[in-house]
């Protein structure tokens, strides 16, 4: 048999194949098969320059993908023959490129399960070290100052590797194999309590959080403020401490198993519990354990497992639940800064667990659910962030897509490619607004991308739209609001064509100058009708109403848009009897002049509505807590039967009238409980939004729903609407990588400005 | 046009369309320097239109006096003389005119600055609303006085003369009919005493003055922070804000800072003299409820903060027209 005839060949990868331990997985295929040439990382992905016989370097292409390492995802590979290429012998590892126009950001994994056997092994050198990862777990996004992701170009650049670290990491067989991170007791970062050092940190932590005490604890992306989840006075003290009344706090437990103790779990959640993102997972279910101080009145308890070998060793050494927040004071963005948590947080709290390796950027704990079996994020950060998402319409410059007002995100889009930043939080926090624009100019170096357009809301007084103001007028693209819900859910979904969306939140500017919010438009991703829209209301005294729903109530009551008969004083008595007469009194006066009284046909502000008429909520502690009270009031009650509610044709518009559900579900409150009452609105809401769609899809033939808005962060509304629409035939959809609140806007105001540069 | 509340809408308006046109960089200033020989005069012309035109603490015509006589006041100057415009809508009973013009004396008397030219039409029904009055002041600069709106330095410690929000609110309150008996009065009045006294303490330490006219407060501080290329940094609990305005605020979802002031000033003065100033501004009428608010820093340049009770701060933007609701 004569000689295989060699070939050379150019191999693209791409996806998520950079900092996940790839280049060594190529390394040890291509050695397995004889193949010879290298692999390095160019942009954001990666390259292969090949030789071998054609059989092998088959092979090779096509066991890639099966052998890529498990936190790798492979998009698209190129092959392209190379014959003008010489190889020498053998395979290797070869430096970074330069260029790194499109770098890719890894996300944070938690720890692996090989890295937590060596943990709690005491013959292992790294025996209860709290730094100890490998290439499949560990901090990258929040460790990294730039692209491409090399340890130089880490904060552990100030740490000389020993010996052995040094040999692991250049071993090709070994799990470390250019781990950047890898640190061992006698070279990596060291834990510090004060004066003490290493164990004995961690020793006194352990025993202040035993004692009922508040500790501050570095974690991945940002300092946590950690205690005794089963300890009511310690919980109550971290309230008062936090300025947070009635905000359910999430509970970190050490296992599963742990948290099955609280709570039951189903799979689905189980699985996101234990996943290498290890969000915070919002269960269905109260737990007896805790105290009750740690999430008061509502119907949803906040799980999530160690994040780092830090937190697991914390849980070990204190066995039992711990109450894990972000470590901020009110508003302010989760502090990463070890001298900033000295002086702001140190005098709050009875001790500051810090150690030597520096945060960079910072990243807040992702929050998910479960519903219907899929888990979808309501906060995109920490395991998630900044790892892109696709657009479906590639954009032909780059642009910077700087969202809304609250739960603030960015994306940055390079040709085909979203980058969703972590949630920063509320933008009238200055030091939000400071990180929100530290954050734009890193992600910007990283990447070494200056964008040519800005995509920013139609809401003149939204900070982000301020930011946008930087660009001049021809080079900002201003996106709807609610266009931008739905186009992130159509985007993540990779919608073709036309769809309707329905987006049910708070407020955004609508085009006419009103507020929306309850909409159902027919769209695409350049442009949007609006087809139908929820009955307008006054909300008195502007953002006042949005704190108060008692206030928004009485909106409905004396200022609703209606063809019905308006409600009247006596239906309502309830309300009324429990108000201050001078508050009702000003209001009214303020409703019938129209003073600060902007209108609305917001989703988000009839369920405030509901929640005071119903007793439930009149005044918000924090954003949603109306609705979220009014949904774990309907728990208890299954079945809901419909009220009464009417849909109009009005000047080319569906327009669902409030009123007389307002009015049946104030009957029906006379003799029944709320949280039945609650449960029949809920019903209502989803006949309601499934008669819109069906009305609408016959309309124009478009069959796919496109679910956007904080509105459907109620599980129960969600799940009815979307079994509602399967039943009607309707295609529904909603987002589950980019969050339905404005967590996602950024997202798709980046895919709606691509679409619209793409015809420019 | 959108632009009645003042803020950055009208900023815009007058930078992008008429300082344009006429060719001119206009600095942010209440009134302009005009040097003659070895005096300094000082000039500014305001037009005012309000609704209702009586308020509790004032009318239109004591507010074309005070208003004018400030513009003149926050650039260091003592008032010399002022016109009178009428622009009338047929229509309006004679004895409407004869008591705003009574009030436009009376004021100009208690300042101590003669009325000294006028101008009167009358346009057909509809035409206008009512009527609109325009004054013109001529000043001249006190020795020592270099108030400007560029002038402020990082350190400056921020001076408020007085409550704020009274008359936006008493305004309000007179056309909305609150039905909370408000009693809420305009704080409508002259200024160019308080101004003098501080000057004849500070001179050149003070830097800065505005009266938080439209936009209030919050819009103020925006312009001047932006002139000056500082930042500014409140402190929230130290504004000073009557219970009535908080009240009515509250029930009207307004905030208090971009609510409009008519007798009220906001200086930065440098550190060394902050206290020498205040201790004057406290022994006039006036500004006897002055009091230290901020201080001027660095930066952000151009940003306003307020630090809350709980020690965060939040970012008091200027007003783009209506106060509109953020929260999503
Ligand atoms: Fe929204
Ligand atoms: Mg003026
Ligand atoms: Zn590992
Ligand atoms: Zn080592």
């Amino acid at each position: 048999m004569e000689a295989a005839e060699r070939v050379c060949a150019r191999i693209e990868v791409y996806g998520r194949v950079q900092a996940v331990g790839f280049r060594p997985c190529v390394y040890r295929l291509a050695t397995e098969l004889g193949i010879d040439g290298f692999v390095r990382n160019a942009g954001g992905h990666v390259v292969i320059s090949a030789s071998g016989c054609r059989q092998n370097l088959d092979e090779f292409v096509a066991r890639l993908e099966r052998t890529a390492p498990p936190h790798a995802r492979i998009d698209r590979v190129d092959v392209t023959p190379d014959p003008s290429t010489h190889l020498g012998a053998g395979f290797a590892i070869a430096g970074s490129s330069v260029d790194h126009s499109a770098g890719t950001v890894t996300p944070d994994l938690a720890t692996c399960q090989d890295c937590l056997r060596e943990l709690w092994d005491l013959a292992d050198r790294r025996y209860r070290y709290p730094f100890v990862n490998c290439t499949n777990c560990g901090p990258r996004a929040t460790i990294m100052t730039s692209l491409p992701y090399d340890r130089s170009r880490t904060s552990m650049r100030g740490f000389w590797m020993c010996a052995r670290c040094t040999t692991e990491y250049h071993d090709p067989g070994n799990r470390r194999f250019h781990a950047e991170p890898i640190a061992c007791p006698d070279c990596g970062p060291q834990l510090a309590w004060d004066t003490a050092r290493g164990e004995d940190a961690l020793g006194a932590a352990i025993v202040a959080v035993a004692d009922g005490g508040i500790v501050a604890v570095k974690g991945i992306g940002g300092y946590q403020l950690v205690c005794d989840a089963t300890d009511d006075q310690a919980v109550r003290r971290l309230r008062r401490l936090k300025a947070r009344q009635r905000k359910p706090f999430a509970v970190m437990t050490g296992s599963v198993a742990e948290a099955r103790r609280l709570t039951p779990l189903t799979e689905p959640e189980a699985t996101v519990l234990a996943s290498a993102e290890a969000p915070i997972v919002l269960c269905a279910g109260t737990s007896a354990r805790l105290a009750p101080s740690v999430a008061p009145d509502v119907a949803e308890l906040g799980l999530f497992l160690p994040t780092s070998p830090l937190h697991h060793l914390l849980l070990a050494g204190l066995a039992r639940p711990l109450v894990v927040t972000s470590g901020n004071v009110a508003g302010s963005p989760i502090v990463i800064d070890d001298l900033a948590a000295t002086t702001e947080l140190g005098p709050l709290v009875d001790g500051v667990l810090r150690h030597d390796r520096p945060i960079w950027s910072r990243c807040d704990d992702s929050v998910a659910r479960v519903v219907s079996g899929r888990t979808t994020l309501l906060r995109r950060a920490r395991g998630y962030a900044p790892d892109f998402l696709r657009l479906p319409c590639a954009t032909t410059a780059p642009v910077l897509a700087v969202g809304a007002q609250l739960k603030h995100t960015t994306t940055l889009a390079v040709e085909d490619r979203a980058y969703l930043g972590p949630y920063l939080g509320d933008l009238e926090n200055a030091e939000t607004l400071a990180a929100f624009e530290r954050g734009v100019a890193r992600t910007l170096r990283l990447h070494q991308v200056s964008p040519e357009y800005c995509a920013c809301d139609l809401h003149p007084q939204y900070l982000s739209t301020r930011f946008a103001e930087r660009w001049p007028a021809g080079r900002r693209i201003p996106v709807q609001h609610h266009h931008a819900h739905v186009a992130a859910t159509a985007a993540e979904h990779g919608v073709d064509g036309p769809f309707i969306g329905i987006a049910y939140d708070g407020l955004g500017l609508g085009e006419d100058g009103t507020f929306w919010g309850g909409e159902i438009l027919l769209a695409t991703f350049r442009e949007h009708r609006r087809v139908g829209r929820f009955g307008l209301a006054p909300m008195p005294g502007g953002a006042a109403a949005i704190r108060r729903p008692a206030r928004m109530a009485l909106g409905y009551l004396y200022g609703a848009e209606t063809r019905a008969e308006p409600l009247h004083a006596a239906e309502a008595a309830v309300l009324l009897d429990r108000l201050d007469p001078i508050e009702v009194r000003g209001i009214r006066s303020a409703v019938g002049k129209r003073l600060n009284c902007p209108v609305t046909s917001s989703a988000g502000r009839l369920f405030d509505a509901v929640s005071a008429l119903l007793g439930v909520c009149d005044s918000a502690s924090y954003e949603g807590e109306a609705p979220v009270l009014l949904e774990a009031a309907a728990a208890g009650h299954p079945d809901g039967k419909v009220l009464h509610w009417s849909l109009r044709r009005q000047e080319d518009l569906w327009v669902f009238d409030p009123v007389p559900t307002l009015r049946h579900l104030l009957q029906a409150a006379i003799d029944a409980p709320p949280g039945a009452v609650a449960a029949r609105f809920h019903t209502t809401m989803t006949e309601v939004t499934v008669a819109l769609a069906e009305q609408v899809a016959s309309d124009s033939g478009v069959r796919t729903v496109c679910l956007g808005g904080g509105v459907f962060q109620n599980r129960r509304l969600l799940t009815q609407v979307l079994d509602g629409l399967r039943e009607v035939g309707l295609h529904g959809l909603v987002s589950a990588q980019v969050p339905v609140n404005d967590g996602g806007i950024s997202y798709g105001q980046a895919a709606v400005a691509a679409a619209r540069l793409d015809r420019r | 046009l959108g632009h009645g509340s003042g803020g950055r809408l009208m900023a815009e308006l007058i930078d992008q369309v008429i300082a344009t046109e006429l060719g001119v960089t206009a600095p942010p200033e209440d009134a302009a320097l005009v040097g003659i020989a070895d005096l300094d005069l000082v000039f500014s012309t305001d037009g005012y239109v309000v609704t209702p035109r009586f308020f509790p603490g004032g009318d239109i015509g004591s507010l074309a006096v005070h208003g004018t006589v400030n513009d003149l006041a926050m650039r260091g100057a003592r008032p010399l003389a002022l016109s009178l415009a009428y622009l009338v809508e047929e229509g309006l009973p004679i004895e409407e005119l004869r008591r705003v013009t009574r009030s436009v004396a009376r004021a100009a008397a208690e300042v101590g600055v003669p009325v000294v030219t006028g101008d009167t039409k009358v346009v057909g029904r509809g035409a206008a609303d009512g009527l609109y009055v325009t004054t013109t002041g001529l000043g001249v600069r006190l020795r020592e006085a270099y108030p400007s709106a560029g002038s402020g330095q990082p350190g400056d410690v921020v001076l408020v003369s007085g409550p704020l929000g009274q008359h936006g609110m008493a305004v309000l309150d007179a056309r909305a009919e609150l039905g909370i008996d408000s009693g809420i009065i305009s704080d409508s009045r002259p200024l160019h005493r308080l101004v003098a006294a501080m000057i004849e303490v500070g001179g050149a330490a003070v830097h800065s003055l505005r009266d938080p006219t439209r936009g209030g407060l919050a819009s103020a501080l925006n312009e001047l922070a932006a002139a000056s290329g500082v930042g500014v940094e409140l402190v929230e609990q130290h504004l000073p804000v009557s219970a009535q305005v908080a009240a009515a605020c509250e029930l009207l979802g307004l905030d208090p800072l971009h609510v409009a002031c008519e007798g009220c000033l906001v200086a930065f003065v440098a550190p060394e003299a902050a206290d020498r100033v205040l201790t004057a501004m406290r022994a006039l009428p006036e500004g006897e409820q002055a009091r230290r608010v901020g201080v001027l820093t660095q930066g952000p340049v151009g940003r306003v903060l307020a630090r809350t009770l709980i020690g965060s701060h939040r970012v008091v933007d200027m007003l783009v027209g209506e106060q509109l609701p953020r929260i999503c």
